[in-house]
Formats: C-alpha cells, structure tokens, sequence
C-alpha cells in the first residue's frame, strides 16, 4: 500500500499542486467527479496569506510536447481559502495536502499554524519557489535559505511537511539536503523549469509576464534525473513529477525511487489522466503477477 | 447541466469544405445536447501529442450545431486551420476518433432572460466565430424570436460555414446580412458597420446582442451596446488548456479588477462583466 509520510493510500498517483482545481471540476462534472476521483491524496493550489488576481494574460503556451505557463498563484488568501474552500475540498474522498507559500518566516508560520492545526488537512506542502523579502533570495534556490525556514516551521505543526523542489538550481540534492535536516517528512519534484517563447506574429514575449515555467512530456527526463539526484543524497521519501502522462512514465519514477508520482499538465488533457495511470500501474502489476507464480509452480 | 465525467472517443462522422472553413460532425453516444454557445475541449486521438511535438494540448471548439443521431447526438464544429492543432482538426478523416470532453461552459441567456422587456435579438458574427452563433439562431428560431444576423468576413479566403449554417436550401435565410472587407460579399466593410446602422434605427432598444468573433470585433461590439444602451452577451475566447477550470490559463479580465476563469464562468459572458475585450 502507498502512503504519504504513513498516510496509506489507494494508490501512488497524486496531483501536482496548481493543476487541478478540485472545486472547479465538481461544478463541470458533478459528483460523478467524486466517485470516480482521479488522484489518491489531493493536494491544493497554492495559498498566500493575502488573495492574490494572478497574472495578466497571456498566461499559457503550446510547446513542443508540453506547456509554458505564469498564472502567477491566483487564490483567495487564507481566510478566504479556510472560509470558502477548505470545506468544499474536505468532502473529496481522499486525504488532502495544502500548499502553502509566503514571501518571509512570519508569514510563512501563520500559514503553517492555521492550516497545521485545521483536521481537514493531512499534511502541508511548502511552495519555496518565491523570493524572501528579507535577503531577496528565492528560498528554494539556497540550501541555507531553505534549512532555515524549514527549522522555523517544523516546531509548529505535528503534520507531514512536504518541500516542493525547484528544478531551477545547479544541485537540487543539496537543497533537498537542506530541507531534511531542516525537518522535512518529504520532498516533492520537480516545480516546472523556467522558460519562455515568443510570439512571432508580434515577436514580443508570448506571455504576459516574460517568461513562464515548462511543464509536459518535454521535461520528463529532466525530472527523472532530477529525483535520481535527490534520492542519493536524502533519506526521506520523494513524490516525484514531472510530464508523467502514463502508467509507464510514472513506473520510471517509482523504479527511480519515489513514494509517489503527480500528475499535472496530463490532467489538462484528459480529466481522469491520475486514474487512468494508476490502472495502467495496476495492470502492468498484475501483468507481471502470473509469470512469478508460474514460476512458483516450477 | 453537468458534463460527463472524463473525456471520451468519439467517431467522425463526416469533414467537408465550407468556403475557407471546414465542417467535421462527431457522433457523442454518452454525452447530452449541448447549449447554444457551449464548447467541447477536443484532439484528435491519433496525430496529436504522441510522439511529442504539437499539438500537444486539446483544442477549445464551440458546437455549430447539433441534431439526432442514430447512436446519440451529432455535433458539428465549425474551423479553420490556423495552427497545429485546428489544421490536424481539417484533416479529420471519418472513421477516425477523436476525444472529447463536455459539453463545457455556460451558453447564451434569452432576450428575456438578459432584460424582461427585450423582445429580439441581434446576432453579429465574424470569421470562424459565427458557429456559436448558428446554434444559436436555430434555437431562437424555433422559440419564434425575432431576429436579425449580421456576419462578417475578411475575406473569400477567410469565410465559410454559411452554405450549411446560415442558409435555407440554396439561398442565405433571409434574416442575414452579410459584411465583407475585401467587398466579395454583401456590405464592404465592418461587421460593426451594419450593426451601429442598427442600433440607430428606433426599435434597437428593445433588441438583446449575441456576438462572437474576433477580439477586436467584439471590443467594437461591447462599445456599440453600452454607447446605445444595449444589453450584450459576448461569446469569448481565450487560451484554454483544459477547459474545466484546472489551468487557470484562461483568465479574463473583470470591470472592478482581478479575472475571471473563461473556461467555468463564460465562454459566454454579458458586455458589462467583462473590462475592454483585450485584443492585439
């Protein structure tokens, strides 16, 4: 049986934080969704202390096997999210992960106290892909950064603390290091890597904001070694990510190690990508099952 | 009205040329019938995102029209190949699959239901977006709606659809009038052009817009109405990877600030809740 930091699950396929907005899809698909519910722990877009509008589009881009976006964390704050939406996410039948961010220590604490201490809520995952106002440094870049807020946050919730690698850095291992001895149950990668394109019907910056972040297929075997990397330096287990899109991708990253894969930008394809994955991880499992016991049978 | 759960494969029921557009026909066995102005997210399931390259992510297309089917209901989209994705769309062979996830979004709201003392309807379509606005004619039609449809091309290259959507046996329904840049057909110039003559005659007061088209048309459009004070429903379009809000891609922009998710809070949105139609 999988488990997430000894929460037991169906299965080993999650979502990744920010690509599936659980509330959204109750209201396109009804309560079929929660019958059929794609993921085995949801995990939910991220949450910033204050309600944040997101980014002006344009916001996504087609790419070769793949996507580049900048929403820019669009959410309704916490209050908003403890008031509004953590109810509705409570009724989805699996255990549920929030992800957090914030720009300093303090705000970062508020967050983990309030949504630590709220039992709808299984375990906390820690967006570090944001810049600290105090040293101008994006916390997830710097192991010291990354140790520090990690040894702020661990005394203040008993629950499962998740860090959300980003693939942007020369040695992630080493943040991933950081995180550990920072008190970290689990590393979760990897965050989408930064990139751009044009527009060459204007030639501008096909997004709004510049540049974006590439998730799909296109950036698979990239994770892949990403994980490898991290789960040679650290003990602690790894959820994996990165344009798994079937149950084959997804038994590369369990064979290199990881706990659990997510599922993100496949999602956008097809509504049910998380089941769909997990019974083709069934299959290719019972598949390899008679042979054993024919062999048994010798 | 909820969407079935997931997307499904559908068989091509038929592809054909329609002036510069094509017209493909799916047949849906499992899902209902779509509203005037809903959208189905759609990919081929073979020539698309296996192998990598593009197009990778499914395409948003708004129903043209609908009829029985022998196994459910036939679904006609109306495109235009301008991109990786609508060009393999064109290319659709019958037989072919081609999965599908909907019937998605909100669609157009009666004269009544915008304004209790509308009593007609002014539809203005450009280019590829009066397929939306076929549906939707037909549906007013059969509610004994008075009408009146104004479309706009660029040009011959860049038109079609109206042979199957806007005609009544040989000739276009005489409720239509069309606009054209290049003068090929009906007014030469703007769609808006026709429209603005409209809303000065003395009974446009009473009257409801429908619009969809391109950015710019529609911008035009939403400034006609709230100049004359005339309530519109705008059936926008905006870069959607998924289609049931997971991807926050398509956001729109609100009159008070902050967005809107096109996806679950349109694609058919009245002209006062949306800011400026962004348009390049």
């Amino acid at each position: 049986m999988p488990d997430l930091c000894g929460i037991e699950l169906a299965h080993p396929v999650i979502n990744a934080s920010g690509t599936y907005d659980a509330i959204a899809a109750r209201r396109v698909f009804g309560d079929a969704l929660l019958e059929d519910f794609p993921f085995s722990a949801f995990v939910s877009k991220t949450i910033t202390p204050e309600p944040r509008a997101g980014n002006a589009p344009q916001r996504i881009w087609e790419t070769p096997a793949g996507m580049i976006n900048s929403i820019g964390l669009p959410n309704k704050g916490l209050e908003g999210f403890l008031a509004e939406d953590l109810p509705q996410l409570a009724e989805l039948p699996v255990p549920l992960v929030v992800s957090v961010m914030a720009t300093g220590q303090p705000e970062f604490a508020r967050l983990v106290e309030a949504v630590g201490e709220r039992e709808e809520v299984a375990a906390i995952e820690l967006n570090v892909s944001c810049p600290n106002v105090h040293s101008g440094l994006i916390v997830g870049e710097q192991p010291s950064e990354t140790e520090a807020l990690l040894e702020t946050l661990r005394p203040l919730t008993p629950k499962p603390l998740i860090v959300k690698l980003t693939p942007n850095v020369a040695d992630p291992g080493a943040v991933a290091v950081a995180a550990e001895a920072g008190g970290a149950d689990a590393v979760s990668l990897i965050n989408t890597l930064k990139a751009s394109a044009v527009d060459l019907r204007t030639g501008a910056p096909a997004l709004a904001a510049g540049h974006g972040g590439l998730s799909g297929p296109a950036v698979r075997p990239i994770a892949l070694q990403q994980l490898r990397a991290v789960l040679a330096a650290v003990e602690i287990p790894a959820i994996g990510m990165g344009g798994i899109s079937s149950g084959a991708d997804a038994s590369e990253f369990l064979a290199a190690g990881a706990a659990l894969v997510a599922v993100g930008t496949e999602s956008f394809r097809d509504p049910l990508a998380g089941s769909r994955i997990a019974r083709e991880l069934e299959i290719a499992a019972q598949a390899r099952k008679p042979r054993e016991a024919a062999l048994d049978l010798d | 009205m909820t969407a079935p759960l997931g997307r499904r494969p559908c068989e091509v029921a038929g592809n054909r040329a329609s002036g510069g557009y094509r017209i493909f026909s799916l047949v849906d066995s499992e899902g209902p019938t779509p509203e005037p102005g809903q959208f189905y997210m759609l990919a081929a399931e073979s020539g698309w995102g296996e192998g990598g390259g593009r197009p990778f992510l499914p395409r948003a297309i708004s129903v043209a029209e609908t009829a029985p089917a022998k196994a459910g209901v036939r679904l006609d989209f109306l495109v235009e190949g301008v991109g990786p994705g609508t060009s393999r769309l064109c290319e659709l062979e019958p037989g072919e699959r081609v999965w599908i996830t909907g019937p998605l979004g909100n669609s157009f709201s009666t004269p009544k239901q915008v304004r209790p003392g509308a009593a007609g309807a002014i539809l203005v379509g450009g280019g590829i977006g009066i397929a939306p606005l076929a549906l939707w004619r037909r549906h007013l039609v059969e509610r004994g709606i008075p009408l009146r449809v104004l479309l706009g091309f660029r040009n011959r290259r860049h038109s079609g659809g109206l042979d199957e959507l806007f005609c009544a046996g040989e000739s276009l329904c005489p409720d239509v009038r069309l606009a054209s840049e290049d003068g090929h057909a009906g007014h030469q110039g703007y769609v808006t052009d026709l429209l603005a003559t409209m809303l000065a005659g003395d009974d446009a007061g009473s009257a409801v817009v429908y619009s969809c088209g391109p950015p710019a048309m529609l911008e035009a459009v939403r400034a006609l109405c709230a100049e004359a004070g005339v309530a519109c429903e705008l059936a926008l379009e905006s870069p959607m990877a998924c289609g049931y809000g997971a991807c926050f891609g398509c956001a729109v922009p609100k009159p008070d600030g902050g967005y809107m998710r096109l996806c679950v809070d349109g694609p058919v949105v009245r002209g006062d809740a949306v800011a400026e139609v962004a348009h390049a």
